[in-house]
């Protein structure tokens, strides 16, 4: 009896996987987090816009968070939080990925670098409104695994390498936009210098599970700085004051 | 030998315990292994719960069942310090991941093993030999203060998983020393044997190692290609790791300027405790490989520093690495005063990595002085043109509000006002903090300067002040004087050419705020001006996060938790609004509740639903009157720690120092209560009350006389303040060491059976006294503190003294 009792506790999580989500659910739980997403960028109104743009809510709708999280995280794929991905990194939260890639404002017809690729899920999203995506990744693992991952789900406007994405990628410079998901204690020169005129930067500030807030760089038509910190809630640090 | 081993059982106690925080500090972060050591306590009260349902089995058993919990003690230690590191906890997805609370409380069980059995030693003592419950005490404690003592010598010398073995050898002797007069010696041989074989293997495989979380910046760091370790160094104030990457430079440079050509020359990145991350330069004394630390805003001082520079005295407090010291080089100071706590930190810097970094430390003009930067400016008698105090701590740790639970005597209205007062005439103090949005500690950093500077009699603050901010750091400047027209220009240029804002300057225009590093709206520079209105009360009032200046009495600078706002922050948390939560203060208060949930079921349910029925009226009584000891013990000791890390200015020295004195004396106390009580009892009298009035005087006498007496002796030399401490501490903790053994005395005559409820529920006791210690001393101060301890003595006392 001991014995069976035992055997029992090791095949249930294997019984709780197989009896995962199938790709309607996964569909329907994105729908949802997509709905959830749009609702509150309508409330808080993150960077005093009316809410996210239609067509970065139709590439979220599109990608497919669930291929991004390990395996055995999948039932959380579609819950709107970080999760880990190993060797010490995140996927981050389904709201602030919708915000970032609103931030950048992208055009069909742009280029984007990413510092910093992670799971690959933002590049993915960003693949579904850009041109194309070069995204550079630091941690050898994670490099070699999303290259492998954006290639078999099909996302060939995205080039992925290893290495330093301090000095960003000077080959395809100009960006458009450029996202740096690296954490770093200041903002590299030289990717301000690879910004086209007009472009946008945005970088989240805060550790791991938590982003305290995002830092939007603009570079104007005449090539001066101006930075913007946006918080992503709608908090007044004062009472009495909404 | 039941003496000697029960003293070898409370050193090694102690001893692990503040080993397990080293290490849990380590490996997760510091307040989560607070958390973490708090719950795992109550294995001393669940031990009593276990002795007296077991009492009746345990009694004819008790030289082979006190062996055997010393060697499960020994056992535990291990395999809990093993395990516990391999649970999949993060600290960081609890408020996302139901699952991780199950992780928790499977390390709160892991680690309260080690402490149920070593309480359970002493626990069977008291219960079985009750007629020695005084001698027991005394050796219980005296164990408790040299074990506290002794590891902290330990730790400079091993390294946590050879301090983990030695202490579990000590109560394996223990075990043997007991288990020699047991009948069963021989069965209880063969398994010591055995597990010191098995201990030996242990010390020589790599099963001990340190695992540390993935999403500590030191494993991050370790991830990237070409990263690795070339130096370690280990004690109890920090495990430092120095890591060398080879192709992707550190480039770490807070508060750079965006306008800046300057890029930081190679680095070596230094981790404290697998975070906190600093930095050594490479430096040949060269101007051009260093020349961003002219475009960082902590540079802002140097511009307003008379010429020429090579008049100018520097004083660096938190030197670290020495990125502050070469700011000072840099901008070619005559002299700089480098002050740093950390002497394995300082032996880095200028011995192992000397040639990396040059004459940074090793300059002539460069005093290093090792130790705690408030101590030093209280026996300084030197004036500075400028007071740095940098960035001490990681933006990590200051970003996810973990700290406010640590005391810190560097930002206090008192601090500012010693830095202060070390100025010359037109001298600068320029303190630089990481920004966080919106403020919290750059406004409470403010009004807490603001408060200093009135205090000193300064009737004109506004006229003195200035700050700038990037988009990442804030740096405030005070003058000795008024700041002159030509500075204000200064500070104006300064932050123009850098793409800095200004936040305030006198007669600074509202529409220069928020120029380069836009924000919603002007919070700083709001915030700021508020604080210097007449309606700065108010603001501080109604900010929704708590920006009080703090003082000596209450030092928590990094609190700024406020009860009100929660569930407004919580609801946030989904929209992003996680990082608004001030996590810190949560951890007491969560500690506080799971402690009296854990207490609940683990000490008082198994004995309600004992069968067993108590002699009437005794329970509840007995019960009270040691829960109310357990609480007011910890209180009255935990307050003079406070009191006395500020006076030995060592967090580390003093915590030792003070708690092993207070163990060691109580233990003597305890001795000296039995023959107390045969005196007064052929008296006829109860000397409780008498021993509770001597407690409350003194502490009271304490707390009016020893700021005075600090102020005027803080200049001593550090053997004679440790002296002085001692000599202050011994009759309190004497005293205090009383009430137990006598309330124990008087039941082992009454009902001898409760001991073992009442040994637990003073445990009990103890971990919820820490966690409220701290919520009061947060809300109320120390003061507070210790006149309700006082308030739970009497209280205590009036309940016995029927």
């Amino acid at each position: 009896m001991p014995r069976s009792l035992a055997s029992l506790l090791m095949i249930m999580p294997l019984v709780l996987i197989s009896a995962g989500a199938t790709a309607q659910d996964y569909a329907a739980e994105r729908a949802a987090l997509v709905a959830k997403i749009r609702t509150y960028a309508r409330q808080d109104r993150p960077a005093g816009k009316a809410g996210f743009s239609d067509q970065v809510l139709e590439a979220m709708t599109a990608v497919k968070r669930h291929e991004f999280v390990p395996a055995n995280l999948r039932d959380q794929a579609y819950a709107n939080h970080p999760l880990p991905i190993g060797h010490g990194q995140t996927i981050s939260q389904p709201y602030i990925v919708a915000m970032m890639t609103d931030l950048l404002e992208p055009e069909p017809d742009d280029i984007v670098l990413e510092v910093g690729t992670g799971s690959g899920y933002q590049a993915a999203v960003l693949a579904k409104l850009v041109e194309r995506v070069y995204s550079i990744e630091i941690i050898e693992p994670l490099a070699v695994q999303v290259k492998a991952r954006l290639e078999r789900l099909g996302y060939d406007n995205v080039t992925t390498r290893l290495g330093d994405g301090y000095f960003g990628w000077e080959e395809q410079a100009p960006f458009d936009g450029i996202v740096v998901t690296a954490a770093a204690s200041h903002v590299p020169p030289p990717l301000i210098a690879q910004l086209k005129p007009g472009g946008r930067m945005v970088i989240p500030v805060g550790g791991a599970f938590l982003t305290q807030y995002l830092l939007l760089i603009e570079k104007s038509e005449a090539g001066e700085i101006t930075t913007r910190q946006i918080t992503p809630v709608r908090f007044v640090p004062l009472t009495g004051q909404h | 030998m039941l003496l000697p081993a029960i003293l070898l059982i409370s050193a090694a106690a102690i001893a692990f315990e503040i080993l397990l925080m080293r290490v849990l500090s380590i490996v997760q972060w510091h307040h989560f292994a607070w958390m973490v050591i708090s719950l795992a306590l109550l294995g001393y009260g669940a031990s009593g719960t276990a002795i007296a349902l077991g009492k009746r089995w345990l009694t004819p058993r008790f030289e082979s069942t006190f062996a055997a919990a010393a060697l499960l003690f020994s056992i535990t230690m291990v395999l809990c310090y093993m395990l516990g590191q391999r649970v999949p906890f993060n600290a960081l997805e609890v408020v996302w991941e139901p699952r991780q609370m199950l992780y928790l409380g499977l390390m709160y069980l892991l680690f309260m093993l080690p402490f149920f059995f070593a309480a359970a030693c002493v626990g069977l003592a008291f219960s079985c030999r009750s007629q020695w419950v005084a001698r027991i005490y005394l050796f219980d404690l005296l164990g408790a203060g040299s074990g506290a003592l002794a590891v902290i010598g330990l730790l400079f010398v091993l390294r946590p998983p050879a301090a983990l073995v030695l202490l579990a050898a000590l109560a394996l002797v223990a075990s043997i020393a007991a288990g020699w007069v047991s009948p069963r010696r021989r069965a209880l041989g063969g398994l010591q044997i055995a597990w010191a074989v098995a201990l030996a293997l242990l010390a020589s495989s790599d099963l001990l190692a340190l695992r540390m979380s993935q999403f500590k910046g030191l494993s991050q760091t370790l991830q990237t290609v070409d990263a690795s370790v070339i130096a370690r160094r280990s004690s109890p104030l920090a495990q430092l790791v120095v890591v060398e990457s080879g192709r992707i430079p550190f480039r770490h440079a807070p508060g750079l300027s965006f306008a800046t050509r300057h890029l930081p020359p190679d680095q070596l990145a230094v981790f404290a405790d697998g975070d906190s991350m600093s930095v050594i330069n490479r430096w040949q004394g060269d101007q051009e490989s260093i020349a961003y630390l002219g475009d960082v805003s902590s540079a802002l001082p140097y511009e307003l520093l008379p010429a020429p520079p090579a008049r100018n005295r520097v004083l660096v407090l938190g030197a670290g690495a020495g990125s502050d010291v070469l700011q000072a080089l840099y901008h070619g100071a005559a002299s700089v005063d480098a002050v740093e706590l950390n002497p394995q930190m300082l032996e880095l810097v200028r011995e192992t990595f000397a040639d990396f970094t040059g004459p940074v430390y090793g300059n002539a003009r460069v005093n290093v002085h090792l130790g705690e930067a408030r101590g030093f400016v209280a026996r300084s008698a030197r004036r500075y043109d400028l007071v740095q105090l940098g960035l001490l701590d990681s933006f990590a740790a200051s970003g996810s509000g973990v700290q406010a639970l640590n005391e810190n005597y560097l930002y206090t209205v008192e601090a500012i006002g010693e830095y202060l007062g070390h100025l010359r005439p037109g001298g600068l103090l320029a303190i630089t903090r990481w920004l966080r949005i919106p403020p919290r500690d750059s406004l409470k950093l403010t009004a807490t300067v603001i408060a200093a500077l009135r205090q000193a009699g300064v009737e004109q603050p506004h006229q003195r002040l200035a700050v700038i901010r990037g988009w990442n750091t804030l740096t405030l400047l005070v003058k000795n004087g008024e700041l002159d027209a030509g500075e204000l220009e200064a500070i104006r240029q300064f932050a123009r050419q850098r793409s800095f804002d200004t936040v305030y300057y006198p007669g600074m225009p509202a529409q220069e705020a928020n120029r380069y590093n836009r924000l919603d709206r002007a919070w700083f520079h709001e915030g700021v001006t508020a604080l210097l209105s007449p309606q700065a009360e108010a603001y501080m009032r109604q900010y929704k996060f708590n920006i009080e200046p703090p003082t000596d009495e209450r030092p928590y600078f990094f609190n700024f938790f406020r009860w009100r706002v929660l569930p407004e922050v919580l609801s946030l948390r989904e929209r992003g609004g996680a990082g608004l939560v001030e996590w810190g203060y949560l951890v007491p208060a969560a500690t506080l509740l799971q402690a009296a949930l854990a207490g609940a079921l683990l000490i008082l349910l198994p004995l309600a639903l004992a069968p067993k029925k108590w002699p009437s009226g005794i329970g509840g009584r007995a019960g009270t009157y040691f829960f109310l000891l357990g609480l007011a013990f910890l209180f009255v000791e935990i307050v003079f720690i406070q009191k006395f890390i500020l006076f030995l200015s060592h967090p580390l020295y003093a915590v030792a120092v003070v708690l092993a004195g207070f163990l060691v004396f109580a233990g003597l106390g305890s001795g000296a209560s039995q023959r107390l009580a045969q005196r007064a009892g052929r008296r006829g009298r109860s000397p409780l009350p008498g021993v509770v009035a001597g407690i409350a005087l003194l502490a009271l006498a304490y707390a009016l006389a020893l700021p005075f007496v600090f102020e005027r002796l803080i200049g001593l030399p550090d053997g004679a303040k440790i002296l002085l401490s001692l000599l202050l501490i011994a009759p309190l903790a004497f005293l205090m060491g009383m009430p137990f053994p006598l309330g124990l005395a008087r039941l082992s005559s009454r009902a001898p059976e409760f001991i073992p409820w009442a040994w637990g529920i003073n445990g009990f006791a103890s971990v919820i006294s820490a966690a409220l210690a701290i919520l009061l001393a947060i809300e109320f101060g120390f003061t507070v503190v210790l006149l309700l301890a006082l308030a739970l003595y009497a209280a205590a006392a009036a309940i016995l003294g029927d």
